[in-house]
């Protein structure tokens, strides 16, 4: 999910702030597709990956190609104004009861000695993993990758070259939001989840990527394992409602050690 | 048979400013044609117009007889024009190896990459030593040659240069003005923007003299360089 918020805020410089209301989405889609056709959803995770790819494609094209080069407070407003409207279009159609996701893979445990491994999550996390390396190799192997890198390095050095930036933009704000679908169905079965979930999500996966770095895909997916394990730790330690308190700290250490984040870059 | 390149009353700006105004200029093919004058007399605009980087206020652009204006920056560069921007404008993080193959867009310029990215590390072998580098850790000069390189991986009909002496010193200047004239003999016509107007005036055929946004002064270079006017205007005696 927060390589998803990476890939769109590290080629447009646009913070998307319906990141988690997107992820709700593809959570629902996942949960939709179980409880009406029964797939399950790590195998429907493709699926809401690509209708969230249209999603993204959809809203970059109609509404953020006209504010790309307008000041952020401009581009927070429009991505809020999309949030809500996602949120509560959830809302409208889902209700507000948390609801969840049977997989089943859900109900298996493998026991390794005195650790016991939920088998769901250990999916949820593999599959994450390869999706996180198939995009870097997406980035750094193909035609289109490059022209996205391109895009992102230099706005006007891809004009120039001939790349067709607004159409490159669209098609990374679609993989960002195909991230995030692709996330929203893997969390969907060990998760229960809710149309309010949205903001909360996005503020965890903002959480993540400054950590990490605005910008870098190795930093975000670091940062999300860092904030994990803080978050968990914490809420063995503390309590589980305390476990915020332990990422947020996180986060404002680093920032004080390293005002760029754990791999970004400075910029001027 | 029409000019390779031809613009007819050229109008074009950025908001309220017109900074071009009724530009009318011709490059056959096989020229270098050098496009000179004074700091903001909108030689950077003239060429960012002909590129579709700056909308078309009025008039026309056509290459080889066909308008390409207002088609916009990528159908333009798809066309056969490559343009070597002000400031170099490379991708700093990526390597010098995928600089120069982002050159390389159309199906046929695509095709011919390896063959193409062979020609360029000739010309500059430099930028083959150096082809796992980060872009942005070149030297000025080796900046200004990948720049070149990733436009003529595009092999283009026309080549455009905006201000490829800015920030090198005279040695390199010098190298690359001679890497200029080499690449024309190759057969690529160029369209050359400077403000280092006699070296411009040596290395091309013909030239324009761009004051306050409009054509002042047009010849050939030779004639251009005895010019009592230029002289005294550019060359300071």
């Amino acid at each position: 999910m927060a390589v998803g918020l990476t890939l769109i805020f590290g080629v447009m410089r646009v913070v998307n702030f319906a990141h988690g209301d997107m992820m709700v989405w593809g959570m629902y889609l996942a949960w939709l597709l179980a409880a009406r056709a029964g797939i399950d959803p790590y195998a429907s995770f493709a699926v809401c990956a690509t209708v969230l790819f249209a999603l993204g494609w959809g809203v970059q094209r109609g509404l953020v190609q006209r504010i790309v080069d307008a000041p952020h407070e401009m581009q927070i407003l429009l991505m809020l104004g999309v949030a809500l409207i996602l949120e509560n279009l959830a809302l409208l159609l889902f209700g507000p009861e948390p609801v969840r996701v049977r997989s089943a893979l859900g109900a298996l445990t493998w026991y390794l000695g005195p650790l016991y491994v939920d088998v769901a999550r250990l999916v949820t996390f593999v599959v994450a993993v390869a999706l996180t390396l198939a995009l870097a190799a997406f980035l750094r192997r193909t035609d289109l990758g490059r022209t996205i890198r391109a895009a992102a390095d230099n706005p006007y050095g891809a004009r120039v070259v001939g790349i067709d930036v607004p159409r490159v933009y669209a098609v990374a704000f679609g993989i960002g939001a195909a991230c995030v679908g692709a996330a929203g169905a893997l969390t969907a079965p060990v998760l229960p989840f809710q149309p309010a979930l949205g903001l909360s999500a996005s503020v965890v996966s903002f959480n993540i990527v400054i950590i990490g770095g605005m910008g870098s895909l190795l930093g975000a997916f670091v940062g999300g394992l860092l904030v994990s394990v803080a978050e968990s730790l914490g809420a063995v330690f503390l309590r589980p409602s305390l476990k915020e308190l332990v990422s947020f700290s996180l986060l404002i250490v680093i920032l004080l050690l390293r005002p760029a984040g754990l791999f970004g870059r400075r910029t001027p | 048979m029409p000019a390779l390149l031809r613009l007819d009353g050229v109008h074009a700006g950025y908001g309220d400013l017109t900074a071009v105004r009724d530009v009318t200029l011709a490059v056959e093919a096989g020229e270098i044609v050098a496009l000179v004058g004074s700091n903001g007399a909108g030689k950077t605009t003239t060429l960012r117009a002909i590129s579709g980087l700056v909308p078309l206020r009025r008039g026309a652009v056509a290459l080889e007889g066909r308008s390409i204006g207002g088609l916009g920056s990528a159908a333009i560069a798809a066309a056969g024009i490559a343009h070597v921007p002000e400031g170099r404008q490379l991708f700093p993080t990526m390597t010098v190896l995928e600089n120069l193959e982002l050159g390389a867009r159309t199906p046929e310029s695509r095709a011919r990459r390896a063959e193409t990215l062979g020609r360029v590390y000739e010309l500059f072998p430099r930028l083959a030593e150096r082809r796992d580098q980060a872009a942005g850790t070149l030297s000025g000069g080796e900046q200004q040659m990948a720049a070149i390189g990733r436009a003529l991986m595009a092999r283009p009909r026309l080549l455009m240069l905006d201000e490829p002496s800015l920030g090198l010193a005279p040695v390199v200047v010098a190298s690359i003005f001679a890497d200029l004239a080499a690449i024309n003999r190759a057969g690529v016509t160029v369209l050359l923007v400077e403000q280092n107007v006699l070296r411009a005036l040596r290395l091309s055929h013909r030239a324009y003299v761009l004051e306050n946004g409009g054509i002042t002064l047009a010849g050939a270079s030779a004639d251009l360089l005895a010019d009592e006017r230029v002289r005294r205007a550019y060359l300071g005696r």
